[in-house]
């Protein structure tokens, strides 16, 4: 049966994703299995007898080859069971989705804000490009890109949580608390993932759109006595949505993968920072479950921007 | 008498260059131009490139492209000096009193929207129409310009019709507003000769129907004795001489306009086929990989030494896969070529230097075939080291003995490409394949990108050489007057087979083949109302079958 080419491209693509999650996870489970140090010896500590030490890895299954191990971990995880926690027992599925519920929260808000914001300035910087609008757009979003992020967190605490008192520093939240009170929670990490993301998306806009501004066809729409925002939104914006969602794909994904420095800044409550724990306490399974989720966020974000791109190439969207 | 439609006195204009390592200084375009156009006429402007054409129409518009500014003089529209006007009023004027239809409307159109949108959108956004009306005005448009299915061809994305056919929907673009004034910027030069000659009376007849003025402008003196009632012709910003088409035509009165309206009076008379080709290309079938369409499909041409094949065609007609094939880029999937008596390898790779040597090219864009960071005695000695292993004075004593070939005087060693004009280039890129002293030469639209004086004497230097070295040209055009020029014997290609292949005299004699017959006759002939001979006689043809 003919497909639609378009379908066909969409169709390669999500089988090329689902090939790539599972390279990352046969690197997950090898990076994890090649670790120094022992699980079972650091759960039971220094002093535990050899006796006891090997009954432990029976019971953890630590003796059987790699690749049982890992087929087992696989099916498991292909059912939903991300297996137990080796520190405290608990089921790991469990615990992880609060945690990821939680940082999805958080950068949900934080793209919420930053994506618009960060176009909006894009396009505003093409209409007054060379001018102070644009000078002053991208001498501020370089500068906050380029403070380390904790720095502009201490930052924003010491002014709006100490001085000013309008949000607090400590952004705990749990499910009892209202939407207002968990925005209320989350407002100043936010403000600092905006100001972090904000400069790479905007700049990205600006010159993607500054590219297409060079086309003839807008001389077209100029010649057409069009205004200049009018031909920015209707002639170049179009034609640049492709390398705009790109980058937005990529700076999601930090939002959602890469913000373990703020979560700690803020004591949040989200995946980073238990990662980090489960890390510093050897817990394998935790860690592994943690790598597989982050891979499949970022795998299925970049494929989102793929599908996009594919989709806003009018080309390809009505063949000849 | 009335106030003309267009009135232009003192026109000046200016733009600042860049020239490289230098400081940017003010160079002048335009130096003062006047003339006036009437309501409903057509003036041609004409001039080789640098002339200006381009910019005194994008002036009607007080439109400057790129870092262009209009430096001084009055431009009147309508009765308003419309230099004197902010933007806000030129945006009124643009898109609804005067609009443009530009050289490439495949690079015009938005690729993301549907021709519909684009052609109606000035008219709209101007106030002139409803989105109903206009969109019924268009369609009137598209069946006046000779569109297929003008009811839906709308519908369609830019991509979705063929060159010629989207550049009859740029005039509908521009004719929709009803405007007062189109200006046409070579609107048919990017165009294949076959198509050109439609899209041309498809633009005249539209003219005629709207009662629209039109600026019309181009480098082709016989597309413009075509379509325009007066003839400006324009030299490096400078009128030359204006008048009507008939008196430029046929009684020019400056030297400049001679040369233009005599250009391509290269007589060359065609020698007698040898014994035993250079070259010979036998059977040959190719296809790019990954595809499974053949491009070429079995090819059987000649080349005798010290002669000229021209292998004529449309775009797309295999012509430049034939030079691929033949210099080994791209090994043919069947089917065999002999050079100098000896079987070559497919492959570029596995041929040894000599064969390299004696084969060389000359490339369509002499600028991007060039380090731009060599000066030409590097350029030029390259070969002369890599084939020869020429050092020193012998080197030097050879490379002034090529420049005096190509007729580039002393002082041109050191240059860089970007301090020539584009015809010195060409001339550079000749010696470098002079170079290598080779059998062959495959010259690939060498003349193309070039002005008609500059390219007649490329092509005098071309045959010049011919005799002095005895070297073979394959010469790859899609321009007839070309091939009349400098060939031996003429391959005509369509659709990846030779349908004609001969003699100059056999090939271009009658009785022709159906595509021959197209092909010659839709080559514009420097003769005022040979558009409609030739529409009228073609019609009068299909109604007798």
């Amino acid at each position: 049966m003919l497909m639609h080419p378009v379908l066909k491209l969409i169709a390669q693509r999500l089988a090329l994703g689902l090939l790539l999650l599972f390279a990352a996870s046969v690197l997950i489970f090898a990076g994890t299995s090649i670790l120094p140090g022992d699980v079972a010896q650091s759960i039971l500590g220094q002093s535990a007898t050899p006796e006891a030490l090997a009954n432990m890895r029976r019971e953890l299954g630590l003796n059987d080859p790699a690749l049982t191990r890992y087929f087992a971990w696989l099916g498991g995880v292909l059912q939903g069971d991300l297996g137990t926690a080796l520190t405290n027992g608990r089921d790991i599925a469990e615990s992880l989705g609060g945690r990821l519920k939680n940082t999805l929260f958080l950068a949900f808000w934080a793209a919420a804000i930053s994506v618009p914001l960060a176009i909006f300035l894009g396009l505003l910087a093409v209409r007054y490009k060379d001018r102070w609008p644009d000078k002053l757009i991208s001498a501020v979003t370089l500068t906050t890109i380029s403070i380390p992020e904790f720095m502009i967190g201490y930052v924003l605490i010491y002014w709006i949580a100490i001085k000013w008192r309008l949000f607090p520093s400590v952004a705990i939240i749990n499910d009892s608390m209202s939407l207002g009170e968990k925005l209320n929670a989350i407002a100043i990490p936010v403000m600092v993932l905006t100001l972090v993301v904000l400069a790479h998306m905007m700049r990205m806009t600006r010159a993607a759109i500054l590219n297409v501004m060079q086309s003839a066809y807008i001389e077209t729409a100029e010649l057409k006595g069009l205004g200049m925002l009018k031909i920015i939104r209707k002639h170049a914006f179009p034609n640049a949505i492709a390398p705009i969602v790109n980058v937005v794909m990529l700076n999601l994904a930090y939002l959602v993968v890469g913000v373990v420095v703020v979560e700690v800044v803020f004591a949040y409550p989200g995946m980073g920072q238990y990662l980090v724990d489960h890390v510093s306490k050897r817990d394998v399974p935790v860690v592994q479950a943690s790598g597989l989720i982050f891979a499949a966020v970022y795998i299925g974000l970049n494929l989102v921007a793929d599908i996009v791109s594919i989709l806003a190439n009018p080309r390809l969207r009505h063949p000849k | 008498m009335t106030e003309p439609l267009l009135k232009v006195r003192g026109l000046k204009i200016g733009a600042i260059a860049y020239p490289p390592g230098e400081r940017p200084v003010a160079i002048k375009i335009v130096h003062g131009v006047d003339f006036d156009l009437e309501a409903g006429k057509v003036l041609g402007l004409i001039g080789e490139s640098g002339a200006g054409k381009s910019t005194i129409g994008l002036s009607a518009m007080a439109y400057g492209r790129g870092g262009v500014e209009i430096t001084g003089g009055e431009v009147w529209v309508n009765g308003r000096d419309i230099l004197k006007e902010n933007l806000r009023s030129l945006r009124r004027l643009r898109g609804a009193e005067v609009t443009y239809v530009s050289q490439s409307a495949a690079a015009s159109f938005n690729p993301a929207k549907k021709i519909m949108d684009q052609v109606t959108e000035a008219a709209i956004y101007q106030n002139k129409f409803s989105k109903s009306e206009a969109e019924e005005r268009a369609v009137e448009l598209f069946r006046k310009l000779g569109l297929p299915d003008p009811e839906n061809i709308g519908n369609r994305y830019p991509h979705q019709v063929s060159g010629g056919q989207l550049q009859r929907c740029m005039t509908a673009l521009a004719l929709c507003p009803e405007p007062d004034l189109v200006v046409f910027d070579e609107p048919t030069t990017a165009l294949d000769v076959t198509t050109q000659i439609d899209v041309l009376a498809a633009i005249k007849e539209a003219i005629a129907a709207t009662g629209v003025a039109a600026l019309y402008i181009t480098h082709d003196l016989a597309v413009v004795a075509q379509v325009s009632d007066h003839i400006m012709v324009l030299q490096q910003g400078k009128m030359v001489e204006y008048g009507t088409t008939d008196q430029i035509i046929n009684a020019p009165q400056e030297e400049y306009t001679k040369a233009l309206v005599s250009v391509r009076s290269i007589r060359h008379e065609e020698k007698t086929p040898t014994d035993t080709p250079v070259l010979r290309v036998e059977n040959i079938t190719a296809r790019y990989s990954g595809t499974t369409f053949d491009v070429l499909k079995k090819i059987n041409v000649d080349i005798h030494p010290g002669q000229t094949l021209a292998v004529v065609g449309e775009s797309g007609s295999g012509k430049s896969t034939l030079a691929r094939v033949i210099t080994g880029l791209l090994p043919p999937s069947d089917g065999q070529i002999t050079f100098d008596g000896r079987q070559l390898a497919p492959a570029l790779a596995s041929r040894p230097i000599d064969d390299l040597r004696e084969m060389q090219m000359i490339y369509q864009m002499a600028d991007t075939a060039m380090n731009p960071r060599q000066t030409v005695g590097t350029i030029i000695g390259r070969p002369l080291e890599f084939y020869f292993g020429l050092k020193g004075k012998a080197k030097q004593k050879r490379i002034q003995e090529l420049l005096d070939e190509i007729e580039l005087g002393d002082g041109f060693q050191d240059r860089y490409p970007a301090e020539l004009s584009g015809g010195q280039k060409q001339r550079v890129c000749i010696a470098r394949a002079l170079a290598a002293k080779p059998k062959l030469i495959i010259c690939d639209e060498v003349t193309s990108a070039l002005d008609p004086l500059v390219a007649d004497g490329i092509l005098k230097l071309l045959l010049n050489l011919q005799k002095i070295e005895d070297v073979a040209y394959l010469f790859i055009t899609h321009d007839l007057a070309t091939v009349k020029a400098i060939a031996d014997s003429i391959a005509v290609m369509y659709q990846g087979e030779v349908v004609r292949y001969g003699s100059k005299s056999q090939v271009l004699s009658p009785p022709f083949d159906d595509y021959t017959d197209l092909l010659l006759s839709s080559v514009p002939e420097m003769k005022i109302g040979w558009l409609e001979e030739t529409i009228e006689h073609r019609r009068m043809e299909s109604a007798g079958n």
